[in-house]
């Protein structure tokens, strides 16, 4: 079992994974290959499955049908003890009768490992908080108690370690800041971290890799770069960051450029960004790659007409505008503050302009 | 921060906290009114009887105050046996429901799902009758018609003339028996109350069913433990029903003794001065006990 835990080494692969409770199928044949030593983000809304995903390499879940395995490893089925897999538990499950030495100390222990100090008090200086090891986690700050739940984990050099929304309980300015210590734990000691998290942002700024979950499959996966420039799905544009999607026809397609008709306008993209193969599709596009321009002074390739802006809000870094369109939808746009912003009001008539480039088409999901 | 620039008293700033403060002494009158009354004032009371010496009219009951505090030494070395037994007794009734509660309670609150409220209603459903009732019901389990005799001798466990009633087995199994949702409501309510996470995070780090029995559950239900103890114990040590009732003239515990000095042989001071060596020897064992398990310092 000892060697099992420390030998099985690999990338994580998950082949057909299916997990019903009941009538309710939580994860829908899934397929992933986490490669070794990344920093893997499961992102989804709450009863995707992401969760359920992670009990199952945890071992604290057992799939319905399907293998997960470390390298050449087959684990599907193996108690969670046996694993090379450790967890940091959201809301962090440290053992409040032990002090924080003997909580990280509790794996090696009971690995049947004699002498634990050094590798115990190398693990709490590399987390910062040896001066802390005689205290109980009740006298410990949630983000100390966050960092001593992933010291406890790493101190036993798994191949692998689950994080279920480590950052969830703290607040916004720690969450950030842990963001960072995060990514830099996992450069440090190159174990795979599989992250899960149903906060967008923070997925983007720790993980190499963000596979987007929703309702039990898995929508797309890619860098958090590929991921907001390239959405493949309805879901994906709308959960990462936000998207202007609007209602379009595919005109002509001339190999590398496809022209579709949005209500009359005609809105040029790259072929190889449309994602659809429907001659109805979504034409999307980032609020901040839109420029706002008082009406009929456009300057960008793509541009739609007769916008009535509806609200204004300014946010510090940007400004951000609600523009009604003609055919009574709500655009947003984002300006960065940079100077050189159009002095535009509410209810002035605008027109919207951006680079197809920056443009993407996707299956209308209905 | 306004409020620390007003000295206390010379502001009417301060009058709402003032009367804020009084409100904890008065939702704790009542009780302590209660307990001056009939706790207090009767061990007062009681002290004083400890004292007294037979008046010399040899009238029963009548009796005066001389401070004789030999009164002590004489009733404890009269009554050693019986203090011995009764703790001897109450321990192994705690151990005993210790045995059976920690099952019980670790199934309810861990493995029971649904019927977890049906059992909980079970484990108090004893006190819908009389201690008294209860225990006269076991004299019937256990006596010579009874069913643990007729397995016994069944089994040719015990002879055809052994009887188990009137024995201090027939006491012990009463006080354990009498005491057990004492024993079991703590320990569940401590059981009940650990995160399952923690348990899941212990196999995570390693451990099998058994170590984290060992190294989370059990050492996060201590309190409960020492709870159940203390509820089962304290009780157990100054009960006189089960010995009466149970047992015969040879497990006598120091509660029949107390109960026959004052009711029948009408001798108040030796009574007063056993109840009080009986009660100062539970505090001793009850503070050595919670010293060494430590508990104050969990969660």
């Amino acid at each position: 079992m000892v060697d099992l835990a420390a030998s099985a080494t690999g990338d994580l692969q998950l082949r057909n994974i299916r997990k019903e409770f009941g009538d309710f199928v939580a994860v829908d044949d899934l397929n992933l290959t986490i490669p070794k030593g990344s920093f893997f983000a499961l992102l989804g809304p709450s009863g995707c499955g992401k969760t359920t995903t992670l009990r199952m390499i945890a071992g604290l879940e057992e799939p319905t049908s399907g293998t997960i395995a470390v390298g050449d490893t087959d684990i599907t089925y193996s108690k969670p003890y046996r694993r090379p897999v450790n967890t940091v538990f959201q809301n962090y499950a440290l053992f409040p009768h032990l002090t924080i030495f003997e909580n990280v100390a509790f794996g090696l222990r009971r690995r049947g490992i004699k002498d634990v100090k050094e590798a115990v008090e190398k693990v709490l200086a590399l987390v910062e908080l040896g001066h802390l090891k005689d205290r109980k986690p009740g006298q410990l700050s949630g983000g100390q108690q966050q960092r001593i739940a992933v010291a406890r984990a790493i101190v036993n050099r798994p191949a692998l370690l689950l994080l279920d929304e480590p950052l969830g309980a703290l607040d916004l300015k720690l969450r950030r800041q842990m963001q960072i210590e995060l990514k830099w734990i996992q450069t440090e000691v190159g174990i795979t971290f599989v992250h899960v998290t149903h906060d967008q942002e923070e997925a983007m700024t720790m993980a190499d890799t963000i596979a987007v979950m929703n309702k039990g499959r898995i929508e797309q996966m890619g860098s958090p770069v590929d991921l907001y420039e390239n959405p493949e799905t309805v879901f994906v544009a709308n959960f990462l960051g936000q998207s202007n999607l609007i209602k379009a026809t595919v005109g002509t397609n001339s190999g590398a450029e496809t022209s579709v008709d949005v209500q009359g306008a005609r809105i040029i993209l790259p072929t190889s960004r449309n994602r659809s193969a429907k001659s109805s599709v979504l034409v999307g596009i980032r609020p901040e790659k839109i420029n706002i321009h008082a009406a009929g002074t456009s300057t960008g390739k793509n541009a739609l007409h007769d916008g009535v802006v509806t609200d204004i809000s300014f946010v510090g870094v940007s400004t951000q505008y609600q523009v009604e369109m003609p055919w009574k939808q709500e655009l947003m746009v984002f300006e960065q503050n940079d100077g050189g912003a159009a002095n535009i009001r509410k209810g002035d008539r605008v027109t919207l302009s951006w680079e197809p480039n920056f443009t993407f088409a996707l299956d209308s999901e209905d | 921060m306004a409020i620390a620039h007003v000295s206390p008293g010379t502001s009417t700033h301060v009058q709402p906290e003032r009367s804020g403060r009084k409100v904890p002494y008065l939702l704790m009158l009542p009780g302590l009114l209660w307990l001056a009354i009939f706790f207090i004032y009767p061990l007062i009371n009681l002290a004083e009887t400890s004292t007294k010496t037979r008046a010399t009219t040899q009238e029963t009951g009548a009796f005066v105050q001389t401070y004789r505090f030999a009164n002590y030494i004489d009733a404890f070395i009269e009554y050693q046996d019986q203090f011995l037994r009764s703790f001897m007794y109450a321990f192994l009734a705690t151990v005993l429901a210790l045995a059976i509660s920690y099952p019980l309670a670790y199934a309810i609150a861990f493995k029971s799902g649904r019927y977890k409220n049906i059992l909980l209603i079970l484990v108090v459903a004893p006190f819908f009758t009389s201690f008294l009732l209860r225990t006269i019901a076991w004299k019937q389990i256990l006596g010579a018609e009874g069913p643990v005799v007729y397995v016994l001798r069944t089994l040719h466990l015990i002879g055809p003339d052994t009887t188990i009633t009137a024995s201090s087995f027939a006491v012990v199994m009463g006080l354990t028996y009498n005491f057990l949702p004492f024993m079991t409501l703590p320990i569940y309510a401590s059981l009940d109350r650990i995160d399952p996470r923690l348990l899941e995070a212990s196999g995570d780090l390693y451990s099998n069913g058994l170590t984290t029995f060992r190294k989370v559950t059990m050492p996060l239900s201590m309190p409960g433990v020492v709870a159940g103890t203390l509820l089962t114990f304290i009780p157990a040590a100054g009960d006189y029903i089960n010995a009466a009732i149970l047992g015969n003239p040879t497990t006598k515990m120091i509660g029949n003794v107390i109960d026959s000095r004052f009711f029948r042989i009408v001798d108040y001071p030796t009574a007063a001065s056993l109840s009080f060596t009986l009660m100062a020897a539970i505090l001793f064992l009850v503070v050595v006990y919670i010293r060494r398990s430590g508990t104050d310092e969990l969660v």
